[in-house]
């Protein structure tokens, strides 16, 4: 698997650190409550198919990129950086 | 259909011609007491207790595929019960205890073989940790021996002791574990189902869950619809799908680990080794192929098989540890899908619906829990109350954080355990 780095380029899928799906850039507000924090912090959708997830380019940029991948073929269909999302 | 030593001479005199199907073959019916999603270990083995300790027969499991072409065919087959913390310690402890007699139990030869299992340890740290688990293993009952390299190398000679990266200080033996033909245990339990009424059905798959005022009532199937008063979901990696056609999100990530295996050599790996550093782990099997794995590919995954930087990272473990397999040819690796719980440990609840329960997050361990998982599952969807030994191993113990079992101590990520 290769992953297009919005700054790098296409690199090996080693050069990143993966941190789970990008539902994590989703904070809850501070005072959202339990449920909301657990459901953020333990719960996942886990789609057999497309999904986003956030990868962290450690050998590289530094830069934190939102992947846009599928699980099942593990297709990588887009990349964007993570401070372009919100 | 039973086995005994006479019945195999008989056979094998006779061309062995004599041997049925070791499970019926039925259509389902308009309704059961209580439906299994999933006929893969765990679904086998609570549809085996159900009717044994508990008399439930009017049973279905209901596979999308085939009995045991799951996870359960497709492990490293390793058994062992050296857990740590309070709520899984005496849940694998007891899955130990079950494997002793399961081979009696199901009058099925499983090939369990306690080899003893060594972990190794690299560091003082490391070797402070597995006295203290050492000792926590003989709290609850189970054995623990600490090896030293003098006896290590009596034991074990062909480890690669001097490593400049990860010399070796130690092991933590159990001599009670060791690996179990893991085909033959969905097949044992398979058997024992059947035998006692429970309708096993294969080639149907579950695509809806049906759910009236807050109550199970049955599943929509590629077979038609089938009406149940509970419903179990017990579907390993596809745990979030199942859960998610009765509107629950889960704390699973799924996950692929690979696995292979080499062409059959001479005895020469007495133990099941697991190497402390570089997470890699070998037994042989009784064929002679030396059977080995290593980490997570560490990114969510459905697909069934890996990619190569993994198999790259599990062979580098491997020839770090015992050079002398560097001349095997690898035959064979594939993937399985694990469901991923964020703390490492399984769940065994009921969910918020009533009559419908949840078996999953096992990670890359629960073929261990085969027994153990089947004998708690049953015994909760008969009583509605948790078995002792899988009191801990509830839904919502990430959200109120009481009996919190992190296993390695990793935190909240799914891929880390
Ligand atoms: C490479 C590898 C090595 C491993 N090594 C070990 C080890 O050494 N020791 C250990 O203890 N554990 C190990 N494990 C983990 C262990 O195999 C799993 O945790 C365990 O097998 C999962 O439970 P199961 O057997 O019931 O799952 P499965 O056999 O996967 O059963 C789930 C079943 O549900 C079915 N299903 C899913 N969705 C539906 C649906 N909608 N309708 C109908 N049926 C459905 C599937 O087809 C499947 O057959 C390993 C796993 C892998 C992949
Ligand atoms: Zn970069």
């Amino acid at each position: 698997m290769r992953i297009t780095c919005p700054i790098c380029g296409e690199r090996d899928r080693r050069e990143f650190y993966y941190s789970g799906h990008a539902l994590a850039l989703d904070r809850p507000a501070e005072d959202a409550g339990a449920e909301a924090w657990d459901d953020y912090v333990h719960n996942r959708d886990n789609p057999c198919g497309e999904t986003r997830d956030l990868w962290y380019h450690e050998m590289g940029c530094g830069a934190w990129v939102v992947v846009t991948r599928n699980t099942a073929t593990h297709e990588v269909i887009a990349t964007q950086l993570a401070e372009d999302t919100s | 259909m039973r086995f005994s030593g006479l019945r195999v001479i008989k056979e094998g005199l006779t061309g062995n011609k004599g041997w049925s199907a070791h499970w019926r073959d039925p259509s389902p019916k308009d309704a059961y007491d209580v439906v299994i999603i999933g006929g893969g270990g765990h679904g086998l083995s609570t549809a085996y207790y159900l009717a044994k300790e508990h008399g439930i027969t009017n049973v279905a499991v209901l596979e999308k595929g085939y009995l045991g072409g799951g996870n359960v065919g497709r492990n490293t087959t390793i058994v062992r019960a050296n857990y740590f913390l309070p709520g899984n310690s005496e849940f694998y402890s007891h899955s130990l205890k079950l494997w002793e007699g399961l081979e009696e139990d199901l009058n099925y030869n499983v090939m369990h073989s306690q080899r003893g299992q060594i972990v190794l340890f690299h560091s003082d740290g490391q070797r402070d940790t597995a006295i203290r688990r050492g000792n926590a293993m003989r709290n609850q009952g189970d054995d623990a021996e600490l090896l030293s390299v003098a006896q290590l190398r009596r034991m074990v000679p062909y480890l690669d002791y001097d490593q400049a990266r990860f010399p070796i200080y130690g092991g933590l033996l159990q001599r009670r574990a060791g690996t179990a033909r893991h085909d033959a245990v969905a097949w044992g339990y398979a058997r024992g189902a059947s035998d006692r009424g429970v309708d096993l059905i294969q080639n149907c798959e579950v695509t809806g869950i049906d759910v009236e005022y807050g109550k199970v009532t049955g599943v929509q199937t590629s077979r038609g619809a089938i009406r149940a008063k509970k419903v179990a979901m017990i579907t390993a990696g596809r745990s979030s799908q199942t859960a998610a056609m009765a509107g629950m999100r889960l704390p699973i990530e799924s996950h692929v680990l690979q696995a292979f295996v080499t062409e059959g050599l001479k005895p020469c790996i007495d133990h099941v080794i697991s190497f402390g550093m570089g997470h890699f782990y070998i037994s042989q099997s009784d064929k002679g192929g030396l059977v080995f794995g290593g980490d997570l590919d560490m990114y969510a995954s459905y697909a069934a098989r890996g990619n190569l930087p993994l198999v790259e990272h599990v062979m580098e473990a491997g020839m770090t540890l015992m050079p002398m397999i560097g001349q095997a040819k690898v035959l064979r690796s594939w993937g399985g899908i694990m469901d991923m719980s964020p703390d490492g440990s399984p769940i065994i609840d009921k969910t918020h619906i009533d009559g419908l329960y949840l078996n999953c997050g096992w990670c890359y361990g629960g073929f261990k829990a085969v027994p153990a998982s089947g004998h708690c599952m049953a015994h909760l969807v008969a009583t509605g109350t948790p078995h002792k030994a899988a009191a801990r191993l509830r839904l919502d113990r990430f959200r109120t954080g009481y009996g919190l079992m992190d296993e390695e101590g990793t935190g909240a990520q799914h891929n880390l355990h």
